[in-house]
């Protein structure tokens, strides 16, 4: 709990600084769109239908889909003129929000616009208004309170929205959330949920004090209302400020415990040379070494097989000291980006099995396996039966198991535990395999490429000698038991571990 | 004060096959009280509305101080004529106060004299000085008429249309205002165009009446001119109303008067 405090300031702050700038940028475009509506019936029509087909996107595909548009675009200007943008993190999610603050605000407008008397409206032009004037000093402030209705509900939505932002590189309150999804600490989750409503029902109310105030034509309580937010919104965004001081690292780090115990690490060492680090975490597998690539993030931890088939698009399996020169030289060349070395261990696909049940069968590797398996159900994770590792072990050894069945990662454990399923796709540095009294089956044939955990440099440190002395101590010296002990001490169901504090006995007992 | 001659010139205005207004010309001379007449839908407010481009005709021309009012944006041209709206049409979000200082306020006035004018104006249409704060929704329909009159005399103009401004008026206050607003045409020197229904007030009130029928000119002019030689049994059914109702008051009321 006091954990999640110390991270508030930071969290809110980026909250509130992503949702009130969505909620601006909403209103100025939806205000102008507001008023053509209401003027043109043929533009009402494609505009409302248009805004509300983008509401029916689900606010976390739309915020995906900003993120490859805007490399896209990034490259092209780059390209053009030479400079880039930052693809990741407050840009799509910006976008995504503004967009999804657009339509609420757009339909109220136009129906308050359109419901002015047109009797006033004559009146009006009568007195010698311009159509400019007219808007502004008759048609907006008699339109008003309907139009506050809608930016009280554009504003409960960006609010909700802005904690899908996480998995795109943006701080918010989401990343409570998503960390907490991920380590399964509760508290995080429910906290982040608690805070991110809390902000709504703060802004709903003083946005609502405002709508009263339009809609009695009573100044003092718009006045009341609109300083309260600027306040509010002023002190969220204090630790800003400060933050802005020294320009630091960026460590990224993928949406699952061992990553961000990876991330703790590497960030703790840089902090305690004086640097200052920002952390993005939850990034997607693919959009992590892409914001690397691009320089976004400094530095993050990949394993060598998810390099090799994913961004390489490799299916040979050369053996893993080979992977990672292959890696190290191809990286360099396609990206600039630096392969520091491997950790010391690997987290590989790997098939688990309890150990009096791969016993009693007789199974010890891959081969045994696959020959039982019309008898046997295997439990996966959700991607790995459409991942590319699975498709060549399977042509390896030609599996046919009786059921395929995916589980979150916990409930695959559990399901194992309670003979549900029989064999399931594990981590091999995965704390759970010590914890439950696993076996490891061996791959003879060496289908499953091997996944050792490598240090990535973004192509714009690689002559940064402070970050490789801070980093280098660190290659070789993570063996998979002291990985696997760290991970379970996130990932067990009680007395948790924060993943900053299973770095630091982690790094305690590296040396 | 500019030479204001309103000058209508074979004016047109359709809604789809209706003819609200068929060829009208009439030549309103700088100084004269106009009363509009005719029975409802004749054209009356149709007719107003295109003297200061709230309507543009569909054809013919209007002219004032012989200069075409199609030359030039609207809102420069209305805001020299003052206009009483039928439905009156105060802006509810303004104060009384606000409403009758808006075209002044447009037109730059220094703050002093808009608040002069503000005074001025209510003390003229008779309605206490304290009412400028209040909002139009506190007001009784006969009130707000008068703040509309006042709205429209705000900015000193040389021309004044009012559709049917005393219709709501108790008709006491209705004879004082409509006696008022004549004394204050005499003293400011301006051209009014007055809609209206009531005979009695047109006679009373205006120099020249002008009656229209399904959007063409029947009858024009003096009242006494009128009265005699206007020979359609239509208008003159509509010029003997005051006559008729006069005696039938008197009959009713009991001859001791
Ligand atoms: N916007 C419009 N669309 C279609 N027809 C209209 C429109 N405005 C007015 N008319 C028609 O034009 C005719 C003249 O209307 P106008 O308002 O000038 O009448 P009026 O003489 O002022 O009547 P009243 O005394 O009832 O106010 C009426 O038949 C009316 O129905
Ligand atoms: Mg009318």
């Amino acid at each position: 709990m006091s954990e999640a405090f110390a991270l508030l300031p930071d969290y809110l702050a980026w909250h509130v600084l992503l949702s009130a700038s969505a909620l601006t940028l909403g209103i100025a475009i939806s205000l102008p769109l507001a008023v053509a509506a209401s003027r043109h019936p043929r533009l009402r029509w494609p505009l409302l239908a248009g805004a509300g087909l983008i509401q029916t996107i689900p606010s976390l595909a739309l915020l995906a889909l900003f993120f490859p548009l805007l490399l896209l675009l990034s490259r092209l200007t780059e390209s053009l003129t030479g400079h880039g943008f930052s693809a990741l993190g407050f840009l799509p999610s910006l976008l995504a929000l503004t967009l999804y603050a657009v339509l609420p605000v757009l339909r109220t407008a136009t129906t308050g616009l359109m419901g002015v008397d047109p009797a006033v409206r004559e009146a009006a032009d009568g007195v010698g208004m311009t159509p400019r004037q007219k808007l502004w000093r008759v048609e907006l402030p008699l339109a008003l309170p309907v139009i506050m209705a809608g930016v009280r509900t554009a504003a409960v939505w960006t609010i909700g929205a802005a904690t899908l932002s996480t998995p795109v590189g943006q701080t918010s309150l989401g990343n409570y959330i998503f960390a907490g999804l991920q380590t399964e600490n509760w508290i995080f989750v429910l906290f982040g949920c608690a805070a991110s409503a809390t902000l709504a029902i703060c802004a709903d109310q003083l946005l609502g004090l405002m709508e009263a105030g339009a809609a009695r034509r009573d100044r003092r309580r718009v006045i009341a209302g609109g300083a309260g937010l600027l306040i509010g919104v002023a002190i969220a965004l204090l630790p800003l400020v400060s933050f802005g001081k020294p320009a630091g690292y960026t460590v990224g780090a993928k949406n699952f415990s061992e990553q961000y115990i990876l991330a703790e690490l590497v960030a703790g060492r840089l902090e305690r040379g004086g640097a200052h680090v920002v952390r993005k975490e939850d990034l997607g597998s693919a959009v992590a070494y892409r914001a690397l690539a691009a320089g976004e993030i400094d530095v993050y931890v990949d394993y060598s097989g998810t390099v090799w088939t994913s961004i390489l698009g490799r299916t040979d399996n050369p053996g893993r000291e080979a992977v990672v020169d292959a890696l190290t030289k191809e990286l360099r060349a396609r990206d600039g980006v630096v392969v520091l070395g491997s950790l010391g261990f690997e987290n590989a696909y790997a098939f688990a099995m309890r150990r009096e049940r791969a016993a009693e069968l007789g199974v010890t590797s891959l081969a045994d396996l696959a020959r039982l398996a019309p008898r046997l159900k295997l439990g996966s994770d959700i991607e790995f039966l459409s991942r590319p590792e699975w498709k060549g072990v399977d042509a390896a050894y030609g599996f046919s198991f009786k059921r395929e069945i995916r589980y979150q990662p916990t409930f695959m454990y559990r399901a194992l535990a309670s003979g549900d399923v029989d064999v399931i796709s594990a981590f091999s540095s995965d704390g759970r395999i010590a914890a439950d009294d696993l076996v490891v089956l061996t791959d003879p044939k060496g289908a499953l490429p091997p996944y050792d955990a490598v240090v990535l440099v973004s192509g714009k440190r690689a002559g940064d000698r402070k970050l490789m002395a801070a980093l280098e101590p660190l290659i070789g010296k993570v063996s998979v038991e002291a990985m696997r002990a760290a991970n379970y001490s996130v990932d067990r169901d009680g007395d948790k571990a924060t993943p900053a504090e299973a770095a630091r006995a982690l790094e305690a007992a590296l040396n | 004060m500019a030479v204001t001659d309103i000058e209508i010139a074979g004016v047109e205005k359709r809604y789809g096959e209706h003819v609200a207004l068929a060829r009208v010309s009439l030549t309103i001379p700088a100084g004269q009280f106009v009363a509009l007449v005719g029975a409802s839908g004749s054209g009356k407010t149709t007719l107003l509305k295109t003297l200061n481009r709230l309507i543009t005709p569909d054809a013919g021309a209007i002219r004032i101080g012989g200069e075409d009012i199609g030359a030039g944006p609207p809102h420069r041209l209305r805001r020299k004529i003052g206009y009483v709206f039928q439905e009156v049409g105060l802006f509810p979000h303004l104060t009384v106060g606000e409403n009758i200082a808006v075209t002044p306020r447009l037109l730059d006035w220094p703050p002093a004299r808009i608040t002069a004018r503000v005074e001025a104006l209510l003390a003229l249409v008779a309605l206490p000085v304290a009412m400028a704060s209040r909002a139009p929704s506190e007001l009784s329909g006969g009130q707000r008429q008068r703040v509309g009159v006042a709205r429209a005399l705000a900015a000193e103009p040389g021309i004044l249309l009012m559709d049917e401004p005393f219709g709501a008026l108790d008709p006491l206050t209705r004879d004082a205002l409509g006696t008022d607003v004549r004394a204050l045409h005499d003293r400011l020197g301006l051209t009014t165009v007055m809609v209206t229904h009531d005979m009695a007030e047109a006679v009373l009130l205006a120099d020249r009446i002008v009656v229209l029928r399904d959007g063409a000119v029947v009858a024009d002019g003096a009242p006494e001119d009128l009265a005699r030689s206007v020979a359609d049994p239509g208008v003159r059914d509509l010029l003997d109303a005051p006559r008729r109702q006069a005696l039938r008051l008197a009959a009713r009321l009991g001859g001791g008067q």
